[in-house]
């Protein structure tokens, strides 16, 4: 057992925390949430050469091979100035790209994404669907060399900017039927395909997507016509852990930023962190931060586990840890705050809100708690004597 | 990163595991299966199997007749052991006066005192509260004069030397320079339990065990040889424990144990026809439980990762103990609110009721010490607050 990271990834982190310090601080994000696209090409470009981009896809696919703790570690300290680009939307969009993908569709796809040329979507909720990836109502109708697409696609994560965007769509089967999910990799251009950009809490874009008659060739198909559930619930998974490293990024920054508030805040002539109900507070933050580091490692290390059930258990402890701890951290870093957190011109709510978003994805707290509890581990070796 | 145990390790936990299974005599066998209440005679009978095979005190270096086993080693051992439901040993000799002679007693006192604390031979108590000093220990009133002759006479009141009926030592927290200021003028001394003027009252805890006591020191004479590290740096040595490996505080272990009892007595107990196991709600509880421990096993194994590589476990191992203690206590709280009135029974004749009953309540309320004893954690906050955060 080992916890400690390779000199290539402490090199990675001194690299990405000093990258977040000269480059990205959070006012960057700030400036950012009033630009149409709300992050930056630019930036995406220099994430590129840095090979932070390319560490998300296999050599042999043409990417540098790295970990999934290689990226969470990356997304770790992103999350500390809430460095807007997407990232995470293209860790979802990939891994089915990378599961289910032929070696042409792989190169088509991934290989201007690495280059920074191009960044990704994967658009799977719907309407009705909350935290479950089977019920797709959106249609796939095959017809002569290829497939026709109707429906709708809401919240879809960089689906504003994303030139490459993976939908989901049934291709047989009813609403919730695990077989009939397929997934299509779409151009952004393609005719019928309506992106309406949307704006969402934390400052970051989304997108509604409305698909009328949109008609695509049987190569943009991503493995077996309707084989496409347990990719896209591991997508979700993937999505629950790099949420679960850039919380861990946040609840740290929001620790440090709240205890640096209590001993230089004066009130009643001392430093408002003489208070031991105060003091009991920062150390119950302290408490969940570390929790929350502690899942982030647990779900960073498991999300590539073979064994399913290991896997899921992993990324849902990891993701209730998430919602509790972060949630916790966040809300009491602004009570602490006063009224000054509680501001738009302060930082801490940034923070707070972008906690409260990634909460939301991949699954919530009680989905995940549902899921833990219904794994075949959780009632395993009950009939054995009791010592 | 790597989160598995080396090869060595799992070797070394299927040693354990082997031992285990044969290890306990039947009666203890009986109630561990039913996570009885051990009685002292009980501990030690477990004690002395233990300290046969090697594994009494397995962070005491090699040199004083430790394991010589390693950081990830001793945590595996302690979890199995808690695992078990094996009686937990008495602590004062092994986990604390132990360890403190060795880090700061003579040659004399640590040929003396250490093989007998191995061994089993010599049972110790802690005397370091007082009915005025409980968090604020420092303002302890017990008195150690030195009396001309080589000896500290000793005169006071020592609370909560939990089953001091049984000992055969109490380690103290004394008094000697009463001008000095509080933790100051402290000493650590070590006074045999037969010494003339020490009188023993045990009182019983919510649980109705007699685990409680207080014990009065009227001119009880101590020999200075008994005075452990400086005169008056008694402070200090206590203190010394806080730096000591503390890994095994979040008692996961015990945890994982109680958590799998609760999913069993989920299992057993039916309402409207159906297993409380089925039940949403109940599941979930036990759910939420349960992911609150893997969490908190996960940063267990980062602290002892980090032991393992050289790293000194610093004060933030606090929330080990504050967390660990947390989880023990809901869980035998849900395991209260899972049996319903089957968990009522208070001490009746064995038989009355099925066994699995027998204990639960009385474990059940003496699980409240938990949050309590070893700096209760609001103690431990202050710590954490002060040394990790910097408020103060």
């Amino acid at each position: 057992m080992n916890f400690d990271l390779s000199d290539e990834q402490r090199l990675l982190v001194d690299t990405v925390s000093s990258f977040v310090k000269k480059q990205s601080p959070v006012s960057r994000h700030r400036a950012l949430r009033d630009d149409p696209v709300g992050w930056s090409r630019e930036v995406w470009q220099q994430m590129a050469e840095l090979g932070w981009l390319g560490l998300m896809v296999p050599e042999e696919a043409g990417g540098l091979g790295g970990s999934f703790a290689d990226v969470a570690l990356i997304l770790e300290q992103l999350g500390t100035a809430l460095a807007p680009e997407p990232i995470l939307p293209a860790l979802i969009a990939s891994a089915p790209l990378l599961r289910l993908g032929t070696a042409a569709q792989k190169e088509a796809f991934l290989a201007p994404f690495i280059e920074g040329r191009t960044s990704l979507a994967l658009a799977y909720a719907e309407t009705q669907s909350r935290h479950d990836v089977t019920d797709v109502t959106t249609r796939a109708a095959p017809g002569a060399g290829g497939y026709t697409l109707d429906g709708t696609k809401r919240w879809v994560l960089n689906g504003h900017a994303a030139d490459t965007i993976v939908v989901s769509a049934r291709t047989s089967g009813g609403a919730r039927d695990r077989e009939g999910v397929s997934l299509f990799v779409l151009d952004r251009a393609t005719p019928g395909l309506a992106v309406q950009s949307v704006k969402t809490m934390d400052g970051h874009h989304a997108a509604m997507l409305s698909l009328q008659g949109v008609t695509v060739a049987e190569d943009r198909l991503l493995g077996p016509e309707g084989g496409a559930a347990a990719a896209l619930e591991e997508a979700m998974d993937i999505g629950a852990a790099a949420a679960c490293a850039e919380g861990a990024g946040i609840a740290t920054t929001v620790l440090a930023m709240t205890t640096g508030y209590l001993k230089t805040r004066d009130q009643f002539g001392v430093k408002i962190g003489s208070f031991q109900a105060l003091q009991h507070r920062a150390v119950d933050m302290f408490i969940e931060t570390e929790l929350c580091k502690s899942t982030a490692i647990l779900a960073m290390l498991k999300v590539a586990s073979p064994d399913e059930t290991e896997r899921k258990r992993a990324i849902s402890a990891a993701k209730v840890q998430l919602a509790v701890g972060g949630k916790y951290v966040t809300q009491q870093a602004i009570q602490l705050h006063g009224g000054i957190g509680v501001t738009d011109e302060h930082d801490v709510g940034l923070y707070f809100k972008r906690m409260v978003v990634l909460n939301a994805l991949f699954g919530d707290e009680e989905h995940h708690v549902a899921r833990f509890a219904g794994l075949p581990t959780f009632a395993a070796g009950l009939d054995t004597p009791a010592t | 990163m790597d989160l598995s145990f080396s090869p060595e390790h799992l070797a070394f936990r299927e040693e354990v595991r082997q031992f285990l299974r044969t290890a306990l005599p039947p009666q203890l066998r009986e109630k561990a299966a039913v996570d009885g209440h051990f009685e002292m005679d009980e501990v030690m009978e477990w004690h002395r199997i233990l300290y046969k095979k090697g594994w009494v005190a397995p962070h005491w270096p090699a040199s004083h007749g430790g394991p010589a086993l390693d950081v990830a080693s001793r945590f595996l051992l302690t979890e199995e052991l808690e695992l078990a439901g094996t009686p937990a040993l008495s602590p004062f000799g092994l986990v604390m006066v132990g360890p403190l002679l060795i880090q700061y007693g003579n040659e004399a006192q640590q040929k003396r005192f250490l093989p007998r604390i191995l061994a089993g031979d010599e049972i110790w108590c802690q005397g370091y509260s007082e009915p005025n000093a409980g968090s604020d220990l420092a303002s302890l009133k017990t008195r150690a004069d030195d009396d001309g002759n080589g000896n500290f006479v000793v005169t006071g009141q020592k609370t909560w030397t939990t089953y001091a009926q049984h000992a055969d030592w109490i380690f103290c927290l004394v008094r000697t320079d009463p001008s000095a200021k509080k933790q100051a003028g402290i000493s650590f001394l070590l006074i045999d339990m037969k010494t003339p003027g020490v009188t023993v009252k045990p009182f019983l805890t919510t649980g109705g065990t007699p685990a409680f006591c207080e014990t009065f020191f009227d001119g009880a004479v101590v020999p200075k040889e008994h005075l452990v590290g400086p005169l008056h740096g008694g402070w200090t040595v206590a203190k010394a424990l806080l730096g000591h490996e503390r890994t095994a505080i979040a008692t996961v272990g015990q945890s994982s144990r109680a958590i799998r009892r609760a999913k069993r007595i989920a299992a057993a107990t039916v309402k409207d026809g159906r297993p409380l196991l089925d039940d949403a709600t109940f599941r979930a509880k036990i759910a939420r439980l349960e992911i609150k421990l893997e969490s908190l096993r996960m940063a267990n194994y980062r602290a002892i990762a980090g032991a393992q590589l050289g790293h000194a476990p610093g004060p933030e191992s606090s929330f080990l103990k504050i967390r660990g203690s947390e989880i023990l206590q809901q869980t035998s709280e849900l395991m209260m609110e899972l049996m319903g009135m089957n968990a009522l029974t208070w001490f009746n004749e064995p038989g009355t009721v099925p066994a699995i009953e027998q204990w639960m309540a009385t474990s059940f309320n003496y699980q409240r010490a938990t949050t309590i004893y070893g700096g209760s954690n609001e103690i431990q906050r202050n710590i954490i607050a002060k040394l990790v955060l910097g408020l103060g």
